[in-house]
């Protein structure tokens, strides 16, 4: 199960910096090959985004499991790993979700010295606002389901939530008043693109193959048993087909003959101009449907609503976006004057509990990790960790048991719509 | 932002009327309780969630309110052909 | 002051009656009306507009509209200050008060260690532990950013207006004048809009006449006739700012930032949404910079806006230009530049044989062009005071550098045509070898481009190609033939021979060593940094663009993108087509967040929803709860009372003598037709078919999946006519419910809904004393328990108003709920209170509610289920019927290997040991309170209150296994540390056997 021969990563840090700056940084490293694509590999793992980059670094770092491709359509980071609004947390309701997403956290907490590459992870806190008594019951639910789940969370009241961001709209008579919120101090926001290059660099050091611009057009099953994926560039072989390829599940899925509990639809998200720093949280609102923060480069990045349609086109209804900034200019009116530079779309995969699925499908060998939702960014290094372990043994990770498939035919769903919200 | 037909009101009026209700020709299983679990979960919950042309229902929520059948592109976002309830989609074309 | 040094004597079209004072970075300055903020500012001779966002370098004016990098500027002051405007799209007005947007001392400081900043150096560094980087993020945060936000809530308004029309034109230029003219013409409804204040495009700055008479005079002819033909609406400084499907379109109106800060005789921004059948693209094109090196400097401008600040605000922006181009166009600034009188040092032609027309009449303006040459590098401190140049052949520097003294360089290195519009729509441009430049691709059938967007260079071609749009587009909307009606105006315009392109200039030392050649000026982003970028493995354009931030910035690389996908093509050995481009997001440029979010703020937010109870309410002094989007009284606190004392007084009074409530807001739908029965059962867990005339039943609702999804009292009022309740928040998602099923699904049922939730006002009268005061307002009922027994409804008269009684009961008293028409609801409220006033009436709200129906162990949907929980879960099989001949919605389910598990959460009663400590609502219970995290959950408190006729805190919870754990133990920790311990009992406190409803 040995991939290519595994080279060295060249280190990056500041000293790093000052001696390639004496050479006009032009001896820097690749981050990563462009190599040709073999015959077979024991594993395929079929997206190239953030869970798929995981999913590769961790079968090889972990499991020693380098024999691996991960075959892009297009370029590493560009679907929803590069759309999203960057949201990480682990405050969730249910065991089963918050125990996976914790897990994911504390991998977060030292990314970007696992992988050598400032993943920007800044752990600036989460408010998720409650605005009627029914949001601050489920509030208070949460929060002490996640402190006996070991998750340190706090329930804040909107003096505290005002100390914390001046510029929200925290008045009683307001339309839904801030009445208080659930406060995850550990939560904050990551660079996306950063996350799948930092796993991209150190799974291609250990020997994984990255195959970009390389269409899957078909997966080939015998006998109920995956064999390897048709691409764009032919046909390559695999023990293992793993499919982590968000906005495109139910597509593969039809290659190999399966439906899944799936429906893919827009998301959509938008910045404003960048502006000096004035909000240093992350603030989600449900009944507002609010979700905001100030990026690094001092754009405030906004997540929108999903649209209720099923769609492909990473576009969205312009509704939706009126809809999110009248939250945003409800929640905070100075915001009024600020300027909106874009907006996009992300296709997810929406799952009826609103969790993903991880794990083997009827096909020996074809496995997918998929319907995150809105909310998968927060969950890439988990994910990657819990699906690798999966693939490496041939059965679920402990804390991807309860995402199986089969949930969909026993009734034991997860339903986190409470936490997971419309969006993030 | 669609414009949509609506083929009870013989209109073409804009998406913000209309709500989306999901894949069309689902019938609710006639005998419920002949169902195995796994069967009955497929119906529950799998979707077909194709990447083309996809046949679901819209209801005319702030017009008639009265529900319809839509062929629409999921990738294009054209809408390929509208029909009633009950009704199969048309040969590709009519709208 | 130092005065307009560069304003020039005569021309433009500013109004030089009219002076306009206004400030920036504290200097006080002046300029015309008609001048925007960057034309002022050049006629006052300022250079330097701000410092570069990574190296702090000094930066000028280099456009003059939307592709403007750099002058960035923050207006006006407090709520209603504007972070990130672009000076070139700034009007200016009396008072205007203007700062750089985002210069900072670590910026300055920053250039110093320029380069240790190559592209995506934050990726390498920064990460020894980390805390490491939340320090430095703390740092970056600071350096990022332009302008500020403002501090309190925007004073002004937005406004949002629905338009159709026949055919929008984007763009007033020549090609959208031409193209509004005659579509005009056929009778289509047009709409026309501009991002400036003024339409015209480049025509605005146009010397040379059209048909003869001055491009100005032209220009009003056509606005005048535009304006008169009836069906064409103008729309100037609308800014079209998406595309969306099926021709969907916005538009952002900036209606009063000309006037000044704060007008409150007009909004500020209307946004337009419109949708039209027929779009004509006429967004014309933007010149594309040259990349060398220092062509950051003050001084080094867009030939194309030298020229249009000569000609439209008679500002030269320098005394010596030089002019550095690729192509003919460019020679026109060099043109103009002579015909003002000032000094044009020379043209420098990157072509190997500059020839034809425009070269000959620069030669023979004494003009020295120097064919086959490049400027390689800008000199110069803080504004260029001359340029190197070398002689080239092909992309090859051929000879040595010599050295022009001047003081400012107008690049022309081609045109990038304005496509974002249409590639917002999802269809990705076209590289064209033979323009030079990304073109618009496939739209279909229901956009055209015409002018220099479609690549057209030409003023004629873009005035002809203009008018074909705008015919072509009348017929497909159903106006006319599609054939022109008029012919173009003539233009004396000398054809141009062929452009060549350069994309990054070359310089003797190669890029990486080479001075900065910038290519994305607002992020400082170069082509070294390109370089770096392919040569460590980020290929794709789209990587490119997110390592380096090239067109990452508020101009969405209006300049830079072209140049940077060109360099990296370059690098990476592959041609322009196979790079391609990123694809353009809404909006062309920024667009006011205010504007999108429009009226629907503050008090539109939402709309509120009242009963007509509300009046008395308010003067009641009641609290109030959001349930939806009613507001419901909460409680009503007499003076000096807190809360509990408030619901303790109200729940005594309705357990003890009389109380009321404004029960309006229940969901009410009518359902009637011969097989409202059927379909009721089907809907319903519980039998509706045997269900009484007159009489009531209780029913649960569930999704396919089993959970439970409403429940609520449905009464038959006929053979064929029910009436149906709903929670209040979940009437409006039970309507469509119960259309879905039946126009979906089973068609074959005659039934027919109809939500009369607003239709009625309900009144609960609740209490021992309900009946006797009811009767002295009802007299046509019997009200004694054998004639009008607990679950059934009569219809009569109460206080003089036909009404329908129900006798049900959500507080387990004594309770008729009084439904009268709306519009009688408070005339007939204020009978009751007047009734019960010998009783001491209190009003209760939905705290006192709660507290009497926790107290008989009655479940909220929502509070005490969640979406997981059946009814088994709340042991409430008692109202599921397995044995309905069709079954009912979630039947199936029920039977789910997981639905049976036995640990399953289910309902319980809590009472606390101390009979004092209120559990916490959402308190999650455990068994073992000793256990550190993770520990085991065994439930949560769904509801909890004191009960104020027990004297003692009751609960509702969900516990796992809990119907067969009575009388244990659990233990809810809180999150003071605090650990309160609670028994399991019954869910029902309160009158268990029922009798005190059923009198």
């Amino acid at each position: 199960m040995r991939g290519a021969e595994p080279r060295r990563m060249e280190r990056y840090s500041l000293l790093g910096l000052v001696r390639h700056a004496r050479h006009y940084h032009e001896n820097w490293q690749r981050a990563w090959r462009n190599p040709e694509p073999k015959k077979s590999y024991d594993t395929v793992i079929v997206g190239g985004g953030g869970h798929g980059l995981a999913t590769a670094y961790y079968l090889a770092k972990v499991h020693g499991v380098t024999d691996v491709a991960v075959v892009e359509k297009g370029w590493l980071g560009g679907g929803n790993t590069g759309r999203n609004t960057t949201i990480v947390r682990s405050n969730y309701l249910r065991d089963e979700s918050s125990h996976l997403y914790e897990y994911s956290l504390k991998l977060w907490e030292g990314l970007s010295q696992e992988l050598n590459f400032n993943v920007m992870f800044s752990p600036r806190g989460v408010l998720n606002l409650g605005h009627t008594l029914q949001e601050m019951r489920d509030i208070e639910r949460r929060v002490g389901a996640n402190r006996l789940n070991g998750i340190e969370a706090q329930v804040l009241d909107p003096g505290e939530i005002n100390k914390l961001v001046p510029l929200m709209n925290c008045a009683p008579d307001s339309r839904y008043p801030v009445l208080g919120a659930s406060w995850q101090a550990r939560g904050g926001i990551a660079r996306h693109d950063a996350v799948a290059w930092g796993y991209a660099r150190s799974a291609d050091a250990h020997g994984v193959d990255l195959l970009q611009n390389t269409e899957v057009t078909g997966i080939r099953c015998r006998n109920g048993v995956a064999t390897g994926v048709d691409t764009s560039r032919g046909f390559i072989a695999a023990r293992k087909v793993a499919c982590v390829a968000a906005g495109n599940s139910g597509v593969l899925a039809a290659m190999a003959g399966l439906r899944l509990p799936i429906e893919s639809r827009p998301l959509q998200a938008l910045v404003s101009e960048p502006i000096k720093p004035c909000l240093d949280t992350v603030v989600m609102s449900n009944a507002v449907h609010c979700y905001i923060s100030q990026a690094d480069k001092g754009d405030l990045v906004i997540g929108a609503g999903t649209d209720s349609y099923n769609g492909y086109g990473q576009r969205g209804s312009f509704s939706i976006i009126e809809h999110t900034l009248q939250a945003v200019c409800e929640l905070f009116p100075a915001f009024s004057r600020v300027r909106m530079n874009r907006h996009w779309g992300g296709i997810v995969d929406i799952c009826p509990d609103a969790c993903p699925i991880i794990g083997e499908t009827p096909v020996r060998g074809l496995y997918f990790n998929c319907g995150w939702g809105t909310g998968g960014f927060k969950a890439t290094p988990g994910s990657g960790y819990v699906f690798a372990d999966t693939l490496a043994h041939g059965r679920p990770h402990p804390l991807a048991a309860p995402f199986s498939l089969d949930r969909f035919a026993t009734g034991a769903l997860v339903d986190e719509h409470g936490a997971a919200g419309v969006a993030h | 932002m669609f414009r949509i037909h609506c083929p009870h009101c013989q209109e073409v009026r804009s998406e913000e009327e209309f709500s989306y209700a999901g894949e069309a020709h689902i019938p609710r299983p006639a005998d419920p309780s002949s169902l195995s679990d796994a069967e009955w979960g497929e119906y529950l919950h799998t979707r077909t969630n194709p990447r083309g042309p996809h046949r679901e229902m819209w209801v005319h929520t702030a017009g008639c309110r009265r529900y319809f059948n839509v062929l629409r592109d999921t990738v294009s976002y054209e809408i390929l052909a509208v029909y009633r309830v009950g009704e199969m989609p048309p040969e590709r074309g009519e709208a | 002051m130092g005065g307009e040094v560069r304003r020039l004597a005569a021309g433009g079209r500013i109004d030089r009656d009219q002076a306009l004072d206004f400030v920036f970075n504290g200097r006080a300055l002046r300029g015309f009306a008609g001048d925007t903020l960057a034309s002022a500012l050049l006629a006052n001779g300022v250079d330097v507009v701000g410092r570069s966002f990574k190296y702090g370098r000094p930066r000028g004016i280099v456009g003059h509209g939307p592709e403007e990098p750099n002058a960035i500027v923050e207006v006006g002051t407090g709520a209603s200050r504007v972070p990130n405007l672009r000076a070139t799209q700034v009007e200016l007005y009396n008072g205007l008060e203007a700062r750089s947007a985002g210069s900072s001392v670590f910026q300055r400081a920053a250039g110093a260690f320029g380069r240790l900043l190559p592209a995506g150096f934050y990726y390498k560094t920064f990460m020894s532990s980390p805390r490491a980087w939340m320090a430095w993020e703390r740092v970056l945060r600071h350096a990022a950013g332009f302008g500020n936000a403002p501090d309190a809530a925007d004073p002004d308004t937005y406004d949002r207006m629905n338009r159709h029309c026949d055919v929008l034109v984007i763009g007033g230029g020549p090609a959208g004048l031409s193209a509004a003219l005659e579509a005009a013409g056929w009778g289509a409804r047009v709409l026309l809009a501009d991002e400036q204040s003024e339409f015209g495009g480049s025509l605005l700055a146009e010397t040379r006449a059209l048909g003869g008479e001055s491009a100005a005079a032209w220009l009003a002819g056509v606005l005048a006739e535009l304006d008169a033909s009836g069906n064409v609406e103008l729309l100037p400084r609308s800014m079209v700012s998406g595309y969306y499907d099926h021709n969907f379109l916005t538009i952002v109106e900036r209606r009063s930032d000309h006037l000044g800060p704060v007008s409150a005789a007009a909004t500020r921004e209307r946004l337009h949404r419109v949708r039209a059948e027929q779009v004509v693209l006429a967004t014309g094109a933007i010149e594309r910079p040259l990349v060398f090196a220092n062509n950051d400097l003050p001084g080094v401008m867009l030939a194309s806006s030298v020229s249009t600040y000569v000609n439209r605000y008679a500002v030269a922006p320098g005394n010596k230009l030089l002019l550095f181009t690729t192509n003919d166009h460019g020679y026109r600034t060099a043109l103009d530049w002579h015909r003002i009188g000032r000094e044009v040092v020379a043209i420098v032609d990157v072509r190997e044989d500059p020839a034809g027309a425009w070269v000959e009449s620069a030669k023979a303006s004494g003009i020295d062009v120097i064919g086959a040459h490049a400027i390689i590098e800008a000199v110069g401190h803080s504004r260029v005071s001359g340029a190197a140049i070398a002689p080239l052949q092909g992309n090859t520097l051929v000879g040595a550098p010599r050295r022009l003294a001047c003081d400012l360089i107008a690049c022309s290195g081609g045109w990038n045509p304005t496509l974002h519009l249409g590639s917002q729509t999802g269809v990705k441009p076209r590289w064209s070898e033979s323009a030079i430049a990304f073109l618009p691709g496939d739209l279909g059938v229901g956009t055209l481009c015409a002018g220099a967007v479609a690549g057209t260079p030409a003023l004629r071609g873009c005035l002809e190609q203009g008018a074909l749009a705008g015919a072509t587009a009348a017929s497909r909307a159903g106006f006319g033939s599609g054939r022109t009606t008029r012919a173009a105006p003539e233009v004396d315009e000398p054809p141009e021979m062929p452009a060549r392109s350069l994309f990054l200039v070359p310089h003797p030392k190669p890029v990486s060593r080479a001075p900065k050649q910038f290519v994305d000026f607002q992020l400082d982003v170069t082509a070294a940094d390109i370089e770096l970028a392919a040569r460590e493995g980020y290929e794709s354009v789209e990587h490119v663009k997110r390592y380096t931030a090239l067109g990452f910035g508020t101009d969405q690389g209006k300049l830079g993108n072209v140049n940077g996908v060109a360099i990296l093509a370059e690098a990476l050995g592959k041609d322009m087509a196979e790079v391609g481009t990123t694809m353009y997001r809404p909006s062309y440029t920024p667009t006011t967040f205010g504007a999108i979010a429009g009226r629907d703020v503050g008090g539109f937010f939402d709309p509120e929803r009242h009963t007509p109870m509300h009046g008395w309410h308010t003067a009641e002094g009641a609290e109030w709860e959001d349930v939806g989007r009613w507001k419901r009284p909460w409680y009503y606190p007499r003076p000096g009372e807190t809360m509990q004392q408030a619901v303790n007084r109200e729940c005594l009074a309705a357990r003890d003598g009389l109380a009321i409530m404004d029960a309006s807001t229940l969901g009410k739908i009518d359902i009637q037709g011969a097989d409202a029965a059927e379909f009721l059962d089907r809907i319903y867990t519980t039998g509706f078919r045997k269900l009484g005339i007159g009489r009531c039943r209780y029913g649960l609702m569930l999704h396919e999946d089993g959970t439970i999804f409403d429940d609520g009292v449905t009464a038959r009022l006929g053979e064929d006519r029910y009436l149906m309740h709903t929670t209040t928040g979940n009437a409006e998602v039970v309507f469509a419910w119960l259309e879905r099923w039946h126009q979906t699904e089973w068609p074959e049922l005659s039934v027919y809904f109809t939500s009369v939730t607003d239709h009625w006002a309900t009144a609960a009268l609740v209490g021992p004393k309900s009946r006797t005061v009811l009767a002295k307002v009802c007299t046509d009922i019997d009200l004694t328990g054998g004639a009008f027994p607990f679950m059934a409804v009569r219809e009569g008269h109460v206080a003089g108003v036909p009404a329908r009684v129900f006798r049900i009961s959500f507080s387990g008293e004594l309770s008729f709920e009084v439904n009268v028409p709306a519009q009688h609801g408070r005339a007939v409220w204020d009978a009751l209170i007047d009734a019960g006033a010998e009783f001491d009436i209190t009003p209760y709200g939905t705290e006192t509610m709660h507290v009497l129906r926790a107290e008989k162990g009655f479940i909220i949907v929502g509070q005490d289920t969640d979406g997981s929980t059946t009814p088994a879960d709340m042991g409430m099989d008692w109202a599921v019927r397995r044995n309905k001949p069709f079954g009912f919605l979630g039947d199936r389910s029920l039977d789910l290997s997981d639905h049976l598990r036995e640990d399953r959460p289910q309902l319980v009663g809590l009472a606390s040991y101390d009979a004092k400590t209120v559990l916490p609502e959402g308190g999650q219970l455990v068994d073992d309170p000793e256990r550190q995290p993770p520990a085991p959950i065994a439930g949560h408190v769904t509801s909890s209150y004191y009960s104020a006729r027990l004297s003692r805190p009751i609960a509702l919870g969900m516990v796992k296994r809990g119907a067969g754990r009575m009388g244990e133990t659990v233990y809810c920790p809180l999150a003071d540390g605090r650990v309160v311990k609670a028994s399991i009992v019954d869910s029902v406190f309160y009158d268990p056997k029922g009798e005190r409803q059923n009198v």
